[in-house]
């Protein structure tokens, strides 16, 4: 009895689900296990050979260099401001958008859906050469407007596509029965519709964040000005010519990755949570 | 003035489709009204009418002695049940249960004081912070009913609410339904595939087939006098018996395959009507129950004058009662469409071929698969239908 249960006690945590999941692990974590050891090493430890597999000795510099002698807070304070401004547009127009193509009779939504498809899988760098011309034409070049009406435009069809998707699992009866009680439309859409599309619209918002955070192409290309520069733009202009500061890159990009850990894990429950659970079938 | 008036009411839909033709049914004064008929008959399209959810094609619909035809539904004192019950999964059960009053803006003491009394009404004190995913399917069923009671309006329309719960809790939930109904006395209009629901629930039901109304009455004389085919094949489970036949000398026999039934002079008296059928096919049906065993010392029962034998194919015991299902030379009648409803009974189609038949008979009946019954035929209990029309010939 007392083997038979040791038995399946083994079997739970070697068989090979359990394996593959951890080589898949170990794969993706130690590339952020090295971008993090290596963040805390002196600057001479950092290319040494053989490599440090523990910072020895344990050090701050990396990240006094990052925020003295370069100016990453204000890079950290360019990336919120545009990231949080493209997000909640992408959001507010993505909602209404989804909601229409997802419930209102409307004439062409299966040829506006495919446009929104390919306008998602474009690839920019076709883009920023014409869009250069025309921010440069308005006067918008180093400006954050000249960041987030791209990436406004670049996220939303992504976003619309989630939230229509999420509206379309919504039981239509869901509305009817506001309707019947004497909720108007916007009513309808706020009191009811919203609450229930909140995963959608969590995981629509981060998608967007995620990318408008980390966008790097555009942010080079339409501010070159320093005092307009994101993140990733910065932390690539890190050095000169002859140095590559590779702590200070290190250190950076740890700051640079921590908000967005920090909004999966705290939203992931309600990306992930069923929220409308229960509400339809008994 | 009837809650509902419906008036020669159709619906077309813009693809030529036409749901609901020239419906005619009024909703008396807390009368609880059954739409009852196979998928895709035209009900649901017809309570969304009346709920305002669809447009009317045609005719004239009135709520109390209101014309409402383009009133909106929030403005026509109605309430509606939906079969997913569409409850606001964010809300608490007093929150889903107040939302409508919320709306309406009523004083925060007032609403709580109308939702707490609904749900005393339906057993839901305890449950009332609780969010609808907590909750059971026969608890939401029942916030689903709070929320149409707390409006106190003029009529409620439900739209096959109990179909979403097990078998067990659809019978319990069934008479708690009814038994509010008949409490607060509110015109209901209760939409079903279920002719079990249909009968057992409805004041009136109306039966409704590809769009059209077929017969509204009350269950019992649905059950006893259906005025055609597709009503007498619907109603009643098992479904009644019908075969083919042909009334021979003077429509005082009738030919029921290779059997001849005497009919008698009462029938004839009866149902005058059916000597204009002489020497021509009918369509005869017989209720499972009206097919009593014939003993072997007493071969003739009371009030019978003829005898139909079958051979036995299953006997299915339920206890108080056998099923019995047998075949004979005859061939059966389908009525179009009434089939499916036939949820309880077996469906006999798949059992047998040619002119199967059900007895349904007290349960010390011997009767085995494979032995050859002999059933009473009490010809008063016949019914008689027009081969073609389909129409039931009453006199």
């Amino acid at each position: 009895m007392a083997r038979s249960r040791r038995r399946v006690g083994w079997h739970r945590y070697f068989n090979g689900l359990y394996l593959s999941t951890a080589l898949v692990a170990v794969f993706v974590l130690l590339p952020i296990y090295w971008l993090v050891v290596t963040s805390f090493k002196t600057p001479g430890a950092v290319g040494s050979s053989p490599p440090q597999y523990f910072p020895n000795p344990f050090s701050l510099v990396n990240y006094k260099v990052a925020f003295q002698q370069n100016s990453f807070g204000h890079y950290i304070v360019n990336s919120a401001i545009v990231a949080v401004i493209s997000t909640v547009l992408v959001l507010s127009i993505g909602t209404l958008a989804g909601y229409a193509l997802g419930r209102l009779p409307m004439r062409g939504k299966f040829p506006i859906l495919v446009i929104l498809l390919m306008i998602s899988v474009f690839p920019a760098v076709a883009v920023v050469a014409p869009l250069y011309l025309l921010l440069r034409d308005i006067g918008w070049l180093n400006s954050y407007q000249a960041l987030i009406f791209p990436y406004t435009a670049f996220n939303l069809p992504f976003a619309i596509w989630i939230l229509r998707n999420y509206m379309l699992g919504i039981a239509r009866e869901m509305e009817e029965t506001a309707r019947i009680d004497g909720a108007s439309p916007l009513r309808t859409v706020w009191s009811i519709i919203l609450p229930q599309a909140m995963p959608g619209l969590f995981t629509a918002g981060i998608f967007c964040f995620t990318a408008c955070w980390t966008e790097f192409l555009m942010a080079l290309t339409f501010n070159s000005s320093n005092n307009f520069r994101t993140i990733p733009v910065g932390i690539a202009l890190f050095g000169s010519q002859f140095t590559v500061p590779y702590g200070t890159i290190f250190a950076a990009s740890v700051v640079a990755v921590v908000p967005i850990a920090v909004i999966v894990l705290v939203f992931r429950k309600s990306v992930v949570s069923g929220l409308t659970a229960g509400a339809v079938k008994g | 003035m009837a809650p509902i008036t419906i008036d020669k009411v159709t619906k077309v839909y813009p693809n030529g489709f036409e749901a609901v033709h020239e419906l005619d049914l009024d909703v008396a004064e807390g009368e609880f009204m059954v739409l009852v008929g196979p998928s895709g008959c035209g009900k649901t399209t017809a309570l969304r009418m009346v709920a305002g959810l669809e447009d009317i094609s045609d005719g004239t619909l009135r709520i109390g002695d209101r014309v409402v035809n383009d009133v909106s539904s929030k403005d026509r004192d109605i309430a509606m049940v939906f079969q997913n019950y569409a409850l606001y999964p964010h809300m608490t059960v007093g929150e889903n249960i107040g939302f409508a009053l919320k709306l309406r803006k009523l004083p925060k003491a007032e609403i709580k004081r109308k939702v707490n009394a609904a749900a005393a009404i339906l057993g839901l004190t305890e449950w009332i912070d609780r969010k609808p995913g907590q909750l059971s399917g026969g608890q939401r069923q029942r916030v689903a009913m709070g929320r149409a009671i707390v409006r106190e309006p003029s009529v409620f329309l439900m739209d096959e609410p109990l179909s979403n719960l097990d078998a067990k809790l659809r019978v319990q939930m069934r008479a708690e339904v009814a038994r509010i109904q008949r409490r607060l006395g509110v015109a209901t209009l209760y939409v079903t595939h279920d002719q079990v629901e249909a009968m057992t629930m409805g004041d009136r039901v109306a039966v409704l087939r590809a769009g059209v109304l077929q017969q509204c009455d009350n269950p019992q004389v649905l059950y006893d006098n259906p005025k055609n085919l597709f009503v007498a094949a619907f109603i009643g489970s098992p479904a009644m018996n019908l075969f083919e036949s042909t009334l021979a000398e003077g429509a005082t026999s009738a030919l029921v395959g290779s059997q001849r039934i005497q009919l008698g002079d009462a029938v004839l008296a009866a149902k005058p009507g059916l000597k204009a059928y002489a020497n021509s096919p009918v369509v005869l049906g017989i209720r499972p129950e009206d097919l009593p065993v014939a003993g072997d010392d007493e071969p003739m029962l009371p009030g019978a004058t003829g005898v139909l034998e079958g051979d036995v194919e299953l006997v299915e015991a339920l206890g108080s009662e056998l099923l019995v299902h047998f075949t004979t030379d005859a061939r059966r009648v389908e009525a179009e469409g009434a089939k499916e409803a036939d949820a309880e009974g077996l469906n006999s189609g798949t059992l047998a071929r040619g002119g199967e038949g059900v007895a349904r008979v007290e349960p010390r009946a011997r009767l085995a698969a494979g032995s050859r019954a002999r059933f009473n035929l009490n010809p008063l209990r016949l019914h008689f239908f027009d081969a073609t029309t389909g129409q039931a010939i009453t006199s």
